[in-house]
């Protein structure tokens, strides 16, 4: 890859602001292979649309020609846990995930989300009364991060009272999957995510068993004690499923949140009509996941045989590139793709992905930013930007700020 | 037409859309939010305004829907003069009147016709009236059946496993309440989506308790002395005893208030060309009469130029867009309705897709999945080309195979797929019945001619 190979740019540090420009230009070429063993990066909406329906198209590490480290891969090393149903195929991948979404959605537990409404806004309160006195906050560290963990943890079961242990493990784990700190790691840092995934393991193994014995009304018990069509879930695969759950929910929502503040501060017009018009919400999230996507790209894909995408094969066993936030701004799919604008009637994104591994957390993901948004609109008083752009995360897959300053006037009641 | 003309229809014209349901519906929206600015007439005979079908044998059966909240969604106000309950019944193509079954007449400069189709009867009338005897198209229909359903019927008998019946048989068996289903075909879906993939679905009636007897007819309806139909007579001389009997034989379109009127409109539907427009008995088409739904029949580019009649939901709400833009714009600003056909079911837990012409295809190929689990994907093919692909809860991947028949792609399908199983590498015949032989009345069908033939051959309308 020579230095100012698109790839390079994508993956440098100094694209992460703003990667849009970039994006652009690689658009100019929609299937773009640089160099040998590199990945082929497609780009346009209806490229990447397309091959997230392909049944030539593989999620399983195992079709891949040559294993070899890609940097924005995701460590799958959970702890000696089978690959979970992101990084499989079908059947496995569809009887693992008709499984969970047993446990998680309609028909059979159609009120499991939505009947968390009223949870989601009490937390969302409580970290805004958290503010107290202070005129300014780390939306991050103080609101986006830890409000999705509480979340996913009141969803698969986990006790309130194990809630902060809970927590001191999932937050090296997490660390530990961005790809920059991964790679500059020093051994200590290894050391703690390594152990962090451990004592995860063994406390969701242990809580696991419980709710095999004694089921309770959550995700868990339900994993467990799952005895559909399908039988039941094993215990390595309960355990890999609730990893999954917990990690796929995490570095995304929090990004959503905080791109989502970041973007209404930058358009202090819609953060306005928010705060007065909170039915705007749910519209305002659809655009939010299309102009600034937290999965800004699926480098987890390859093809079983050789493919033809616009007149270029790409060979058996390649790794391919499906740039969502690219496609997202596509002017050959949306009008005026670079402005924000939750208005937008046509706004079939690509934020969640497409086909067989469409987000499964979506509807989750969905309510709990419109919640958090619309809450922040409501409460802070004249909220401003202190640093614009902020400091960003390593991470050039799943992007968003490292810290978002903000100061206010004040938080209504 | 000039283009002042175009202006003045546009801002003062008189548009008349017969049949209220879906297509005329959404078509009315159309011209309103196109512009078109001048006066309405939407005419349906039945008492509602626009409903939804699909829930009628689905979630109202089930008694998850109210049969009278069905009401379609709407995009927009259409500032429309309604004329509900009355029905047309008659067409003066030359002075552009519309008759009313109340005496009333509707003048046109435009027309729209989506009177859709109905349920065909049961063909002996004494036997049609009996009590518990019912068809499926309207609210009242699903209204009677579901509340006869749920005082708990000792045994419904289904006539006809196209989709509608199907569905019905599912949700009496999601209620406990057994269920015959008799098909003059070898297997359920038949018509529709061929042998082999009817096999899977007459596999899954059997697991879910239905008492499914095949290539048998039914003969006679029996009632008791007070008017009560009680049992079934079957062609194989058995009788099987039930309490209600639903009628599931297919449609008939909805063309007899035109005849004479001039349309080539009869039992077939009425033919338009793929711009909608009508055709006259002559095969010319006409300029100011459009059509979309049910009660369509239209040339498709994909499908050899194969006139198509596509009783599909999607269809419906495509055609009328077309329809309706086209009414009100001339020349190169019209569109061809090139939707592609496709067609959801759901029954005993199965989501059941297709997309293309499967009764076009003369071999099929499970390229995912497997028949047995009732998990797949089967692609049709006609002559080397990919025509159709059907799915079982597997819908997510329908896209690819609709990009695959819009581009011809070639069949059979060489490469591989994910999820290919060993013993699906070869295609095998998709065991269509022969067309000539009526079943149910598939949901789609195919009475073609191509644009090449020069020979044309019209049949007078004959009911
Ligand atoms: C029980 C059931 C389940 C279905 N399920 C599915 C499904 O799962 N998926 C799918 O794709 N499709 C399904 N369909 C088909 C779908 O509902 C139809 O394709 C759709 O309703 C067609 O709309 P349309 O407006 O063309 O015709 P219709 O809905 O038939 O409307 C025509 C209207 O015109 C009226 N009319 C007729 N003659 C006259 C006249 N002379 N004067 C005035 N009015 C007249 C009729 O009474 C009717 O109201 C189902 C249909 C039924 C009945
Ligand atoms: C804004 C927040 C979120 C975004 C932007 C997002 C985005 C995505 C995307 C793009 C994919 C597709 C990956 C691929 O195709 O390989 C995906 C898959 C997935 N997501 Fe999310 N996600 C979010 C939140 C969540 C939440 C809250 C959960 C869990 C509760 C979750 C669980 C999953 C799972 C389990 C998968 C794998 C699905 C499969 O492979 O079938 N996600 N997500």
């Amino acid at each position: 890859m020579t230095q100012d190979s698109i790839v390079r740019r994508i993956t440098d540090f100094a694209s992460r602001a703003d990667p849009y420009p970039v994006y652009r230009e690689l658009r100019g070429t929609p299937v773009l292979h640089e160099e040998e063993g590199g990945p082929y990066v497609i780009s346009s909406y209806w490229d990447i649309e397309a091959l997230l329906h392909d049944p030539r198209i593989s999620s399983d590490a195992a079709n891949l020609a040559a294993a070899g480290d890609d940097v924005l891969l995701q460590s799958e090393e959970t702890g000696g846990l089978p690959p979970s149903f992101l990084r499989l195929d079908p059947p496995e991948h569809d009887r693992l995930r008709r499984m969970a979404n047993s446990a998680f959605g309609p028909p059979h537990r159609p009120r499991r989300i939505d009947g968390m409404r009223g949870e989601l806004r009490e937390i969302v309160t409580g970290l805004i009364d958290g503010f107290g006195d202070a005129r300014g906050i780390d939306l991050v560290d103080q609101f986006a991060y830890p409000f999705p963990v509480t979340v996913i943890c009141r969803l698969l079961g986990v006790p309130r009272e194990d809630e902060p242990r809970f927590r001191a493990w999932v937050d090296p784990l997490v660390a530990s999957l961005d790809p920059g700190t991964r790679q500059g790691a020093d051994e200590e840092f290894a050391r703690t995510a390594r152990e962090a995934r451990m004592q995860l393991g063994m406390y969701l193994a242990g809580l696991a068993e419980e709710r095999a014995k004694e089921p309770r009304d959550d995700l868990l018990s339900d994993l467990v004690n799952s005895r559909g069509p399908d039988g039941a879930m094993t215990m390595m695969e309960v355990l890999s499923t609730s990893v999954l759950l917990l990690i796929a929910g995490h570095e995304t929502t929090v990004n959503l949140i905080t791109n989502g503040m970041l973007t209404l501060l930058r358009h202090p017009d819609v953060l306005e009509r928010l705060r007065h018009e909170p039915e705007l919400a749910p519209r305002l999230v659809e655009e939010l996941l299309r102009y600034e996507p937290p999965v800004q790209l699926v480098p987890q894909r390859t093809c079983i045989t050789d493919i033809e995408v616009r007149g270029v094969t790409i060979p058996k066993g390649s790794r391919i590139w499906l740039v969502l936030a690219a496609g997202n701004r596509d002017p050959e799919r949306f009008k005026d793709p670079e402005r924000f604008d939750p208005d937008r009637e046509d706004i079939q994104h690509l934020g969640f992905g497409s086909g067989i591994h469409i987000c499964f957390g979506a509807p989750l993901a969905r309510l709990e930013t419109q919640i958090a948004l619309t809450e922040l609109a409501r409460r802070l008083e004249n909220p401003r930007l202190v640093q614009d752009p902020p400091p960003y995360r390593e991470n050039a897959v799943l992007r968003g700020p490292r810290h978002l300053e903000i100061t206010f006037d004040g938080v209504r009641p | 037409m000039a283009v002042e003309d175009m202006d003045r229809l546009r801002r003062t014209g008189r548009i008349a859309i017969v049949g209220a349901s879906l297509a005329g519906l959404r078509a009315a929206e159309t011209l309103r939010a196109e512009g078109f600015a001048g006066e309405l007439t939407l005419i349906g005979d039945e008492p509602y305004e626009p409903y939804d079908r699909p829930p009628l044998s689905k979630a109202v059966l089930l008694g998850r829907a109210d049969p009278h909240r069905t009401e379609l969604p709407r995009r927009r106000d259409i500032d429309a003069k309604w004329r509900l309950g009355t029905a047309a019944t008659g067409l003066d193509l030359t002075a552009g009147r519309v008759r009313l079954s109340d005496g009333d007449e509707v003048e046109y400069d435009r027309l729209l016709i989506a009177t859709g189709v109905r349920a065909r009867p049961w063909p002996k009338e004494s036997e049609a009236r009996l009590d518990g005897v019912f068809l499926l198209r309207t609210r009242d229909d699903a209204a009677g059946l579901h509340q006869r359903l749920r005082a708990g019927p000792r045994r419904v008998f289904v006539i006809g496993a196209g989709f509608a019946g199907c569905e019905v048989a599912s949700a009496c068996r999601e209620q406990g309440i057994e269920v015959t289903v008799a098909e003059r075909a070898g297997a359920p879906l038949v018509g529709a989506l061929g042998g082999v993939v009817g096999a899977v679905a007459a596999e899954l009636m059997h697991e879910h308790g239905v008492d499914l007897r095949i290539r048998v007819t039914v003969t006679a309806l029996e009632g008791d002395a007070a008017g009560r139909v009680r049992a079934v007579h079957l062609s194989d001389e058995s009788v099987v005893e039930a309490d209600v009997v639903v009628v599931s034989l297919g449609s008939q379109r909805n063309t007899e208030w035109l005849n004479g009127s001039g349309l080539g409109a009869g039992p077939r539907g009425i033919a338009c060309d793929a711009g909608c427009r009508a055709f006259d008995f002559r095969g010319i088409v006409t300029d100011d009469v459009f059509v979309a739904g049910d009660v369509a029949r239209s040339p498709h580019a994909l499908f050899e130029y194969q006139f198509l009649s596509l009783e599909h939901w999607g269809n419906a709400v495509a055609q009328a867009e077309t329809a309706a833009h086209n009414m009100i714009c001339d020349g190169t600003d019209r569109r061809p309705h090139l939707w592609m056909p496709a067609f959801w079911s759901s029954q005993f837990g199965v989501n059941i897709k297709s997309v293309g012409v499967p009764p076009m295809g003369e071999e099929l190929m499970i390229t995912q999945g497997s028949t047995a689990e009732r998990r797949f994907v089967g692609v049709y093919g006609h002559k080397g080309r990919v025509v159709a692909a059907v799915s079982f809860d597997n819908t997510r991947w329908l896209e690819f195979y609709q990009r695959a028949i819009e581009r011809g792609a070639p069949f059979p399908v060489e490469y591989p797929t994910l999820d290919r199983r060993p013993e699906n590498r070869r295609p095998v015949p998709a065991d269509f019945p022969d067309p000539s032989l009526p079943t149910h009345g598939p949901m789609v069908t195919l009475s073609g001619y191509s644009p090449a033939d020069t020979q044309l051959v019209f049949h007078p309308a004959r009911h």
